[in-house]
Protein backbone atom coordinates (compact mmCIF):
# COMPACT_ATOMS: atom_id res chain seq x y z
CA UNK A 1 0.00 0.00 0.00
CA UNK A 2 1.29 3.44 -1.02
CA UNK A 3 -0.32 5.24 1.82
CA UNK A 4 -1.04 5.70 5.55
CA UNK A 5 -2.54 7.23 8.33
CA UNK A 6 -0.34 9.99 10.12
CA UNK A 7 -1.00 12.15 12.88
CA UNK A 8 -0.70 15.49 11.28
CA UNK A 9 0.65 17.01 14.56
CA UNK A 10 2.76 14.45 16.51
CA UNK A 11 3.91 12.36 12.78
CA UNK A 12 3.23 9.11 14.73
CA UNK A 13 2.00 6.52 12.08
CA UNK A 14 -1.29 4.58 12.38
CA UNK A 15 -0.97 2.74 9.30
CA UNK A 16 -4.62 1.94 7.54
CA UNK A 17 -7.36 1.37 9.77
CA UNK A 18 -10.90 2.99 10.59
CA UNK A 19 -9.56 5.88 13.08
CA UNK A 20 -9.40 9.86 12.38
CA UNK A 21 -7.76 10.80 15.83
CA UNK A 22 -4.34 10.71 16.95
CA UNK A 23 -5.12 8.49 20.34
CA UNK A 24 -1.30 10.15 21.77
CA UNK A 25 -2.33 13.64 20.85
CA UNK A 26 -6.31 13.91 20.10
CA UNK A 27 -4.73 15.31 17.04
CA UNK A 28 -6.68 14.12 13.29
CA UNK A 29 -5.25 11.87 11.48
CA UNK A 30 -4.00 12.76 7.62
CA UNK A 31 -3.95 10.48 4.81
CA UNK A 32 0.06 10.52 3.84
CA UNK A 33 1.05 9.10 0.40
CA UNK A 34 5.01 7.36 -1.29
CA UNK A 35 4.89 10.53 -3.53
CA UNK A 36 8.63 9.08 -4.85
CA UNK A 37 6.57 5.76 -6.06
CA UNK A 38 3.89 7.89 -7.53
CA UNK A 39 6.22 10.25 -9.77
CA UNK A 40 6.93 7.75 -13.00
CA UNK A 41 4.17 6.24 -13.10
CA UNK A 42 1.29 8.86 -12.44
CA UNK A 43 1.71 11.28 -15.68
CA UNK A 44 -0.70 13.80 -17.57
CA UNK A 45 -1.16 11.08 -20.58
CA UNK A 46 -2.25 8.47 -18.57
CA UNK A 47 -4.62 10.64 -16.47
CA UNK A 48 -6.23 12.35 -19.14
CA UNK A 49 -6.70 9.07 -21.12
CA UNK A 50 -8.96 7.84 -18.27
CA UNK A 51 -12.80 8.12 -18.23
CA UNK A 52 -14.57 11.03 -17.17
CA UNK A 53 -14.50 11.09 -13.54
CA UNK A 54 -13.02 11.05 -10.22
CA UNK A 55 -11.11 7.82 -10.05
CA UNK A 56 -9.29 8.95 -13.04
CA UNK A 57 -6.54 10.26 -10.31
CA UNK A 58 -6.60 6.93 -8.30
CA UNK A 59 -3.11 6.85 -7.38
CA UNK A 60 -3.70 9.74 -5.40
CA UNK A 61 -6.56 8.71 -3.64
CA UNK A 62 -6.34 6.31 -0.54
CA UNK A 63 -8.36 3.55 -2.63
CA UNK A 64 -8.26 -0.16 -1.25
CA UNK A 65 -6.60 -2.68 -3.90
CA UNK A 66 -10.41 -4.56 -3.86
CA UNK A 67 -11.65 -1.16 -4.78
CA UNK A 68 -14.67 -1.70 -7.66
CA UNK A 69 -16.00 1.22 -9.42
CA UNK A 70 -20.21 1.56 -8.86
CA UNK A 71 -20.19 5.55 -9.58
CA UNK A 72 -18.56 7.67 -12.23
CA UNK A 73 -18.82 10.16 -9.63
CA UNK A 74 -16.82 13.92 -10.22
CA UNK A 75 -15.60 15.46 -13.42
CA UNK A 76 -18.10 18.08 -13.03
CA UNK A 77 -17.64 21.13 -15.98
CA UNK A 78 -15.39 23.82 -15.26
CA UNK A 79 -17.37 26.41 -17.20
CA UNK A 80 -16.09 30.24 -18.38
CA UNK A 81 -19.37 32.56 -16.75
CA UNK A 82 -18.36 35.81 -18.77
CA UNK A 83 -21.87 37.44 -17.60
CA UNK A 84 -21.31 36.84 -14.45
CA UNK A 85 -17.96 38.49 -14.61
CA UNK A 86 -19.06 40.92 -16.25
CA UNK A 87 -21.27 42.06 -13.12
CA UNK A 88 -17.94 41.80 -11.25
CA UNK A 89 -15.75 43.86 -13.43
CA UNK A 90 -14.22 40.58 -13.73
CA UNK A 91 -12.48 39.19 -17.03
CA UNK A 92 -11.28 35.36 -16.05
CA UNK A 93 -13.53 33.82 -14.36
CA UNK A 94 -14.50 30.36 -13.86
CA UNK A 95 -17.14 28.31 -12.37
CA UNK A 96 -16.49 24.59 -10.98
CA UNK A 97 -19.59 22.92 -10.93
CA UNK A 98 -20.53 20.65 -8.47
CA UNK A 99 -24.19 21.32 -8.28
CA UNK A 100 -24.50 18.52 -11.11
CA UNK A 101 -21.64 15.91 -8.86
CA UNK A 102 -23.31 12.68 -9.45
CA UNK A 103 -25.05 10.48 -7.89
CA UNK A 104 -26.70 13.51 -5.08
CA UNK A 105 -25.84 16.82 -6.65
CA UNK A 106 -22.74 18.31 -4.72
CA UNK A 107 -20.01 18.14 -3.98
CA UNK A 108 -20.11 15.48 -1.25
CA UNK A 109 -20.32 12.52 -3.38
CA UNK A 110 -16.87 12.91 -4.09
CA UNK A 111 -16.09 12.02 -0.35
CA UNK A 112 -18.17 9.48 0.24
CA UNK A 113 -16.89 7.59 -3.06
CA UNK A 114 -14.01 7.56 -1.18
CA UNK A 115 -15.40 6.76 2.28
CA UNK A 116 -17.39 3.97 1.42
CA UNK A 117 -14.68 2.29 -0.62
CA UNK A 118 -12.85 2.11 2.46
CA UNK A 119 -15.75 0.97 4.61
CA UNK A 120 -15.91 -2.35 2.26
CA UNK A 121 -12.71 -2.36 2.84
CA UNK A 122 -12.02 -2.57 6.65
CA UNK A 123 -15.90 -4.80 6.66
CA UNK A 124 -18.37 -2.47 7.74
CA UNK A 125 -22.06 -3.47 6.55
CA UNK A 126 -23.43 -0.21 7.94
CA UNK A 127 -22.32 2.97 7.46
CA UNK A 128 -23.69 6.45 9.07
CA UNK A 129 -22.73 10.08 9.11
CA UNK A 130 -23.98 13.15 10.77
CA UNK A 131 -24.85 15.51 8.20
CA UNK A 132 -25.89 19.33 7.57
CA UNK A 133 -27.63 17.97 4.37
CA UNK A 134 -25.92 17.33 1.67
CA UNK A 135 -23.25 14.60 3.31
CA UNK A 136 -26.96 12.89 4.25
CA UNK A 137 -27.93 12.90 0.54
CA UNK A 138 -24.53 11.48 -0.34
CA UNK A 139 -24.10 8.51 2.19
CA UNK A 140 -27.95 7.33 1.78
CA UNK A 141 -27.56 7.44 -2.31
CA UNK A 142 -24.34 5.57 -2.30
CA UNK A 143 -25.06 3.04 0.58
CA UNK A 144 -28.03 1.95 -1.53
CA UNK A 145 -25.76 2.11 -4.66
CA UNK A 146 -22.94 -0.40 -2.66
CA UNK A 147 -25.09 -2.19 -0.89
CA UNK A 148 -24.53 -1.05 2.76
CA UNK A 149 -27.09 -0.15 5.72
CA UNK A 150 -27.28 3.51 6.40
CA UNK A 151 -27.55 5.55 9.47
CA UNK A 152 -27.64 9.41 8.92
CA UNK A 153 -28.05 11.81 11.89
CA UNK A 154 -29.25 15.21 11.04
CA UNK A 155 -30.38 18.69 12.63
CA UNK A 156 -34.14 18.45 13.25
CA UNK A 157 -34.62 21.54 11.21
CA UNK A 158 -33.35 20.66 7.54
CA UNK A 159 -34.73 21.51 4.37
CA UNK A 160 -37.51 19.51 3.54
CA UNK A 161 -35.84 18.68 0.10
CA UNK A 162 -32.81 17.14 2.23
CA UNK A 163 -34.37 14.99 4.25
CA UNK A 164 -36.69 13.64 1.65
CA UNK A 165 -33.61 12.67 -0.53
CA UNK A 166 -32.15 10.76 2.62
CA UNK A 167 -35.04 8.72 2.98
CA UNK A 168 -35.97 8.01 -0.45
CA UNK A 169 -32.99 5.80 -1.00
CA UNK A 170 -34.08 3.54 2.40
CA UNK A 171 -31.60 4.89 4.51
CA UNK A 172 -32.47 5.29 8.64
CA UNK A 173 -32.77 9.50 9.38
CA UNK A 174 -32.37 10.10 12.84
CA UNK A 175 -33.47 13.27 13.37
CA UNK A 176 -31.87 15.47 16.50
CA UNK A 177 -33.36 18.14 18.16
CA UNK A 178 -30.13 20.33 17.99
CA UNK A 179 -27.40 22.22 16.08
CA UNK A 180 -25.04 20.09 13.81
CA UNK A 181 -22.55 20.50 16.06
CA UNK A 182 -24.50 18.79 18.58
CA UNK A 183 -25.44 15.99 16.05
CA UNK A 184 -21.30 16.19 15.36
CA UNK A 185 -20.53 15.54 18.90
CA UNK A 186 -23.27 12.85 19.55
CA UNK A 187 -22.35 10.96 16.19
CA UNK A 188 -18.84 10.88 17.73
CA UNK A 189 -20.01 9.28 20.89
CA UNK A 190 -22.06 6.80 19.10
CA UNK A 191 -18.96 6.22 16.47
CA UNK A 192 -16.95 5.08 19.87
CA UNK A 193 -19.05 2.29 20.30
CA UNK A 194 -20.76 0.77 17.40
CA UNK A 195 -19.24 -1.02 14.90
CA UNK A 196 -20.37 1.95 12.12
CA UNK A 197 -18.59 2.96 9.19
CA UNK A 198 -19.04 7.04 10.47
CA UNK A 199 -17.82 8.60 6.68
CA UNK A 200 -17.24 11.79 8.57
CA UNK A 201 -15.55 10.44 12.17
CA UNK A 202 -13.63 7.07 12.19
CA UNK A 203 -13.76 6.94 8.20
CA UNK A 204 -12.83 10.84 8.54
CA UNK A 205 -8.70 11.00 7.18
CA UNK A 206 -10.30 8.74 4.32
CA UNK A 207 -13.43 10.07 3.10
CA UNK A 208 -11.67 14.19 3.44
CA UNK A 209 -9.31 12.64 0.40
CA UNK A 210 -11.76 12.59 -2.15
CA UNK A 211 -11.74 16.30 -1.72
CA UNK A 212 -9.20 16.72 -3.54
CA UNK A 213 -10.50 15.66 -6.48
CA UNK A 214 -12.29 19.52 -7.08
CA UNK A 215 -8.24 20.96 -7.00
CA UNK A 216 -7.18 18.13 -9.62
CA UNK A 217 -10.32 18.65 -11.80
CA UNK A 218 -9.82 22.68 -11.48
CA UNK A 219 -5.67 22.08 -12.45
CA UNK A 220 -6.59 19.10 -15.41
CA UNK A 221 -9.69 21.56 -16.96
CA UNK A 222 -7.19 24.52 -16.74
CA UNK A 223 -5.01 22.68 -19.22
CA UNK A 224 -2.81 21.36 -16.44
CA UNK A 225 -2.31 24.72 -14.90
CA UNK A 226 -3.13 26.09 -11.29
CA UNK A 227 -5.47 29.40 -11.15
CA UNK A 228 -4.28 32.36 -9.49
CA UNK A 229 -7.14 32.40 -7.07
CA UNK A 230 -9.96 30.04 -6.14
CA UNK A 231 -13.15 31.09 -3.89
CA UNK A 232 -14.26 28.16 -1.40
CA UNK A 233 -17.45 27.66 0.77
CA UNK A 234 -16.06 26.51 4.17
CA UNK A 235 -18.14 24.75 7.12
CA UNK A 236 -16.11 22.35 8.61
CA UNK A 237 -13.04 23.93 6.76
CA UNK A 238 -12.18 20.43 4.70
CA UNK A 239 -12.64 21.23 1.64
CA UNK A 240 -10.61 24.30 1.40
CA UNK A 241 -7.11 22.46 2.69
CA UNK A 242 -7.60 19.61 0.63
CA UNK A 243 -7.70 21.30 -2.39
CA UNK A 244 -4.68 23.33 -1.63
CA UNK A 245 -2.99 20.05 -0.79
CA UNK A 246 -4.45 18.67 -4.33
CA UNK A 247 -2.34 21.82 -6.10
CA UNK A 248 0.55 20.96 -3.56
CA UNK A 249 0.55 17.39 -4.98
CA UNK A 250 0.33 18.01 -8.46
CA UNK A 251 3.36 20.51 -8.27
CA UNK A 252 4.87 17.57 -6.26
CA UNK A 253 4.26 14.88 -9.17
CA UNK A 254 5.50 17.78 -12.48
CA UNK A 255 2.19 17.64 -13.61
CA UNK A 256 1.82 20.85 -13.40
CA UNK A 257 4.43 23.81 -12.91
CA UNK A 258 5.01 25.55 -9.39
CA UNK A 259 3.15 28.97 -8.86
CA UNK A 260 1.15 30.39 -5.83
CA UNK A 261 -2.29 30.04 -5.95
CA UNK A 262 -4.54 32.40 -3.48
CA UNK A 263 -6.93 30.57 -1.82
CA UNK A 264 -10.36 32.74 -0.22
CA UNK A 265 -12.65 31.27 2.09
CA UNK A 266 -16.25 32.14 1.70
CA UNK A 267 -18.98 31.71 4.62
CA UNK A 268 -22.49 33.03 5.96
CA UNK A 269 -22.00 35.76 8.34
CA UNK A 270 -24.13 33.79 10.27
CA UNK A 271 -22.24 31.36 10.47
CA UNK A 272 -18.80 32.60 9.97
CA UNK A 273 -15.66 31.31 13.05
CA UNK A 274 -13.20 31.16 10.32
CA UNK A 275 -13.63 34.26 8.10
CA UNK A 276 -13.90 35.94 11.29
CA UNK A 277 -10.58 34.44 13.10
CA UNK A 278 -9.21 35.39 9.45
CA UNK A 279 -10.11 39.28 9.41
CA UNK A 280 -9.19 39.67 12.76
CA UNK A 281 -5.61 38.43 12.60
CA UNK A 282 -6.56 35.58 15.11
CA UNK A 283 -4.73 32.40 15.76
CA UNK A 284 -7.45 30.12 17.03
CA UNK A 285 -11.09 29.69 15.93
CA UNK A 286 -13.76 30.93 18.14
CA UNK A 287 -16.59 28.83 18.06
CA UNK A 288 -20.38 30.30 17.06
CA UNK A 289 -23.90 29.43 17.65
CA UNK A 290 -25.18 29.05 13.78
CA UNK A 291 -27.73 31.33 12.85
CA UNK A 292 -27.92 31.26 8.73
CA UNK A 293 -30.12 29.91 6.15
CA UNK A 294 -27.14 28.71 4.81
CA UNK A 295 -27.41 25.32 6.34
CA UNK A 296 -25.39 23.19 4.51
CA UNK A 297 -22.50 25.53 6.47
CA UNK A 298 -24.03 25.82 9.45
CA UNK A 299 -20.79 24.86 11.39
CA UNK A 300 -20.03 26.83 14.09
CA UNK A 301 -17.50 24.65 15.54
CA UNK A 302 -15.24 23.56 12.52
CA UNK A 303 -12.56 21.06 13.39
CA UNK A 304 -10.78 22.05 10.55
CA UNK A 305 -10.83 25.51 11.12
CA UNK A 306 -7.55 25.92 12.39
CA UNK A 307 -6.30 24.51 9.31
CA UNK A 308 -8.10 26.14 6.78
CA UNK A 309 -6.99 29.52 8.84
CA UNK A 310 -3.43 28.58 8.15
CA UNK A 311 -3.91 27.66 4.62
CA UNK A 312 -5.47 30.89 3.49
CA UNK A 313 -2.92 32.91 5.77
CA UNK A 314 -0.09 30.98 3.71
CA UNK A 315 -1.55 31.58 0.50
CA UNK A 316 -1.97 35.10 0.73
CA UNK A 317 -5.49 34.91 0.26
CA UNK A 318 -8.35 36.15 2.32
CA UNK A 319 -12.05 35.18 3.89
CA UNK A 320 -15.37 36.85 3.76
CA UNK A 321 -18.88 36.32 4.79
CA UNK A 322 -21.85 37.65 3.38
CA UNK A 323 -25.65 38.10 4.86
CA UNK A 324 -28.62 35.83 4.33
CA UNK A 325 -30.28 38.57 1.99
CA UNK A 326 -26.74 38.51 -0.03
CA UNK A 327 -27.07 34.92 -0.10
CA UNK A 328 -30.28 34.73 -2.04
CA UNK A 329 -29.47 37.26 -3.93
CA UNK A 330 -26.33 35.33 -5.41
CA UNK A 331 -28.19 32.22 -5.85
CA UNK A 332 -30.55 34.52 -8.36
CA UNK A 333 -27.78 36.51 -9.98
CA UNK A 334 -25.85 33.48 -10.92
CA UNK A 335 -28.88 31.54 -12.15
CA UNK A 336 -29.68 34.53 -14.21
CA UNK A 337 -26.36 35.24 -15.43
CA UNK A 338 -24.75 31.79 -16.22
CA UNK A 339 -27.64 28.69 -15.99
CA UNK A 340 -26.40 27.46 -12.89
CA UNK A 341 -29.04 26.54 -10.15
CA UNK A 342 -27.14 26.66 -6.36
CA UNK A 343 -28.01 25.97 -2.98
CA UNK A 344 -27.58 28.10 -0.60
CA UNK A 345 -23.52 27.48 -0.44
CA UNK A 346 -23.27 28.48 -3.72
CA UNK A 347 -24.76 31.92 -2.54
CA UNK A 348 -22.00 32.34 -0.25
CA UNK A 349 -19.50 31.62 -2.61
CA UNK A 350 -20.63 33.90 -5.31
CA UNK A 351 -21.75 36.84 -3.05
CA UNK A 352 -18.40 36.49 -1.22
CA UNK A 353 -16.36 36.48 -4.84
CA UNK A 354 -18.61 39.96 -5.47
CA UNK A 355 -17.13 41.03 -2.00
CA UNK A 356 -13.26 40.38 -3.11
CA UNK A 357 -13.58 41.80 -6.18
CA UNK A 358 -15.25 45.41 -4.96
CA UNK A 359 -12.23 44.88 -2.34
CA UNK A 360 -9.29 44.71 -4.83
CA UNK A 361 -8.38 41.51 -3.13
CA UNK A 362 -8.78 39.73 -5.89
CA UNK A 363 -7.93 41.33 -9.61
CA UNK A 364 -10.13 41.49 -12.80
CA UNK A 365 -7.21 40.43 -14.94
CA UNK A 366 -6.23 37.07 -12.65
CA UNK A 367 -7.87 33.69 -13.56
CA UNK A 368 -10.36 32.88 -10.42
CA UNK A 369 -12.15 29.67 -10.20
CA UNK A 370 -15.02 29.82 -7.94
CA UNK A 371 -16.35 26.31 -6.11
CA UNK A 372 -19.97 25.54 -7.14
CA UNK A 373 -20.51 22.87 -4.33
CA UNK A 374 -24.58 21.74 -4.32
CA UNK A 375 -27.58 22.39 -6.00
CA UNK A 376 -30.16 24.66 -5.77
CA UNK A 377 -33.29 22.42 -6.35
CA UNK A 378 -32.03 21.29 -2.57
CA UNK A 379 -32.59 24.84 -1.22
CA UNK A 380 -35.86 26.53 -2.80
CA UNK A 381 -37.24 27.34 0.53
CA UNK A 382 -34.38 29.84 0.91
CA UNK A 383 -36.50 31.56 -2.82
CA UNK A 384 -40.16 31.66 -1.55
CA UNK A 385 -41.89 34.57 -2.20
CA UNK A 386 -39.48 36.15 -4.41
CA UNK A 387 -41.30 35.30 -7.61
CA UNK A 388 -45.12 35.28 -8.52
CA UNK A 389 -46.65 32.20 -9.19
CA UNK A 390 -47.85 33.68 -12.95
CA UNK A 391 -52.03 33.91 -13.33
CA UNK A 392 -53.15 31.29 -15.88
CA UNK A 393 -54.64 32.43 -18.83
CA UNK A 394 -57.26 30.52 -21.65
CA UNK A 395 -55.27 29.03 -24.83
CA UNK A 396 -56.14 31.50 -27.22
CA UNK A 397 -53.52 33.80 -29.19
CA UNK A 398 -54.53 36.84 -28.61
CA UNK A 399 -54.38 36.35 -24.59
CA UNK A 400 -51.27 35.46 -24.69
CA UNK A 401 -50.95 38.37 -26.84
CA UNK A 402 -52.39 40.55 -23.53
CA UNK A 403 -50.33 38.94 -20.99
CA UNK A 404 -46.66 39.54 -22.81
CA UNK A 405 -47.87 43.41 -23.20
CA UNK A 406 -49.09 43.35 -19.80
CA UNK A 407 -45.82 41.66 -18.76
CA UNK A 408 -42.96 43.88 -20.60
CA UNK A 409 -45.10 46.78 -19.19
CA UNK A 410 -44.59 45.73 -15.75
CA UNK A 411 -40.96 45.53 -16.26
CA UNK A 412 -41.11 48.60 -17.91
CA UNK A 413 -40.28 47.63 -21.73
CA UNK A 414 -42.17 48.50 -24.90
CA UNK A 415 -43.80 45.49 -26.87
CA UNK A 416 -42.08 44.32 -29.12
CA UNK A 417 -43.61 44.71 -33.08
CA UNK A 418 -44.15 41.55 -34.62
CA UNK A 419 -43.73 41.16 -38.35
CA UNK A 420 -46.63 39.68 -40.49
CA UNK B 1 -20.58 18.83 44.68
CA UNK B 2 -19.68 15.69 42.11
CA UNK B 3 -18.72 16.12 38.72
CA UNK B 4 -18.90 12.84 36.59
CA UNK B 5 -16.40 12.96 33.38
CA UNK B 6 -16.54 10.55 30.49
CA UNK B 7 -13.65 9.14 29.27
CA UNK B 8 -13.53 8.45 25.59
CA UNK B 9 -12.99 4.34 24.71
CA UNK B 10 -9.55 5.34 22.95
CA UNK B 11 -8.08 6.76 26.65
CA UNK B 12 -9.91 4.31 28.82
CA UNK B 13 -5.86 2.38 28.84
CA UNK B 14 -4.78 5.05 30.37
CA UNK B 15 -7.70 5.08 33.55
CA UNK B 16 -7.33 1.52 34.17
CA UNK B 17 -10.42 0.57 31.99
CA UNK B 18 -12.86 3.13 33.52
CA UNK B 19 -15.15 5.11 31.41
CA UNK B 20 -16.22 7.62 33.59
CA UNK B 21 -14.53 9.29 36.66
CA UNK B 22 -16.37 11.02 39.41
CA UNK B 23 -14.43 14.19 40.60
CA UNK B 24 -15.14 17.64 42.96
CA UNK B 25 -13.18 20.23 40.55
CA UNK B 26 -14.28 23.74 41.09
CA UNK B 27 -13.48 24.38 37.33
CA UNK B 28 -12.25 23.64 33.89
CA UNK B 29 -8.17 23.74 35.07
CA UNK B 30 -8.92 22.39 38.68
CA UNK B 31 -10.32 19.39 36.74
CA UNK B 32 -8.13 18.94 34.66
CA UNK B 33 -5.12 19.09 37.07
CA UNK B 34 -7.19 16.20 39.07
CA UNK B 35 -7.41 14.07 36.13
CA UNK B 36 -3.60 14.50 36.13
CA UNK B 37 -3.17 13.56 39.17
CA UNK B 38 -5.02 10.49 39.58
CA UNK B 39 -4.02 9.20 35.79
CA UNK B 40 -0.09 10.55 35.22
CA UNK B 41 -0.51 7.81 32.16
CA UNK B 42 -3.47 10.28 30.74
CA UNK B 43 -1.48 13.86 30.98
CA UNK B 44 0.61 13.99 28.11
CA UNK B 45 -2.76 12.73 25.82
CA UNK B 46 -4.56 15.53 27.30
CA UNK B 47 -1.76 18.02 27.27
CA UNK B 48 0.54 19.02 25.18
CA UNK B 49 4.77 19.70 25.75
CA UNK B 50 3.58 23.50 27.17
CA UNK B 51 1.11 22.32 29.39
CA UNK B 52 -1.67 23.86 27.93
CA UNK B 53 -5.31 21.33 27.23
CA UNK B 54 -5.15 20.21 23.55
CA UNK B 55 -6.41 21.85 21.02
CA UNK B 56 -8.31 19.65 19.04
CA UNK B 57 -10.35 18.19 22.42
CA UNK B 58 -12.98 19.87 23.20
CA UNK B 59 -15.11 20.11 26.27
CA UNK B 60 -18.79 19.61 26.79
CA UNK B 61 -21.18 20.21 30.04
CA UNK B 62 -24.33 18.73 29.65
CA UNK B 63 -24.02 18.38 26.61
CA UNK B 64 -22.79 22.07 25.62
CA UNK B 65 -19.42 23.46 24.46
CA UNK B 66 -17.76 24.68 27.34
CA UNK B 67 -16.61 27.47 25.82
CA UNK B 68 -20.23 28.37 25.46
CA UNK B 69 -20.44 28.42 29.13
CA UNK B 70 -17.49 30.93 29.79
CA UNK B 71 -14.66 28.44 29.10
CA UNK B 72 -12.10 27.96 32.13
CA UNK B 73 -14.38 30.69 34.29
CA UNK B 74 -17.14 28.09 34.30
CA UNK B 75 -18.39 26.77 37.75
CA UNK B 76 -19.14 23.42 37.66
CA UNK B 77 -22.20 22.44 39.33
CA UNK B 78 -22.96 19.50 41.50
CA UNK B 79 -24.69 16.67 38.66
CA UNK B 80 -22.73 18.20 35.88
CA UNK B 81 -21.85 15.66 32.97
CA UNK B 82 -18.59 16.37 31.85
CA UNK B 83 -17.54 14.68 28.04
CA UNK B 84 -14.17 14.48 26.21
CA UNK B 85 -14.66 14.54 22.75
CA UNK B 86 -12.18 15.08 20.06
CA UNK B 87 -13.21 17.56 17.79
CA UNK B 88 -14.43 16.13 14.25
CA UNK B 89 -16.37 18.00 10.80
CA UNK B 90 -17.94 17.42 8.42
CA UNK B 91 -21.48 18.71 6.81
Amino acid sequence: MSYELRCRECGKSWGNEPRSICNDCFSPLEVFYDYDSLRGPVTRERISARAPNMWRYAELLPLPQNFRLTIPTGFTPLLEAPRLAREFGAKTLLLKNDAVCLPSLSFKDRVVAVALAQARNFGFDTVACSSTGNLANAVAAQAARNGFQAWIFIPADLEPAKILGTQVFGARLVRIAGSYDQVNRLCSQIADERPWGFVNVNLRPYYAEGSKTVGFEIAEQLGWRLPDNVVVPMAGGSLITKIKKAFDELVLLGLVEPKPVKIFGAQATGCSPISTAVKAGAKEIEPQKPATLARSLAIGNPADGHYALKTIRNSGGWAEDVSDPEVVESIQLLAQTEGIFTETAGGVTVGCARKLYQQGRIRPDETTVLCITGNGLKTTDVLAGKYDAEEAIRPRVADFEAFLEKTLADEGRLPETVEA
Amino acid sequence: MTVTVQIPSALRRHTGGAGKVSCSPANLSELFSVLDQQFPELKPHLRDEAGEVRRFLNVYVNEEDIRFLGGNSYAFQDGDEVLLVPSIAGG
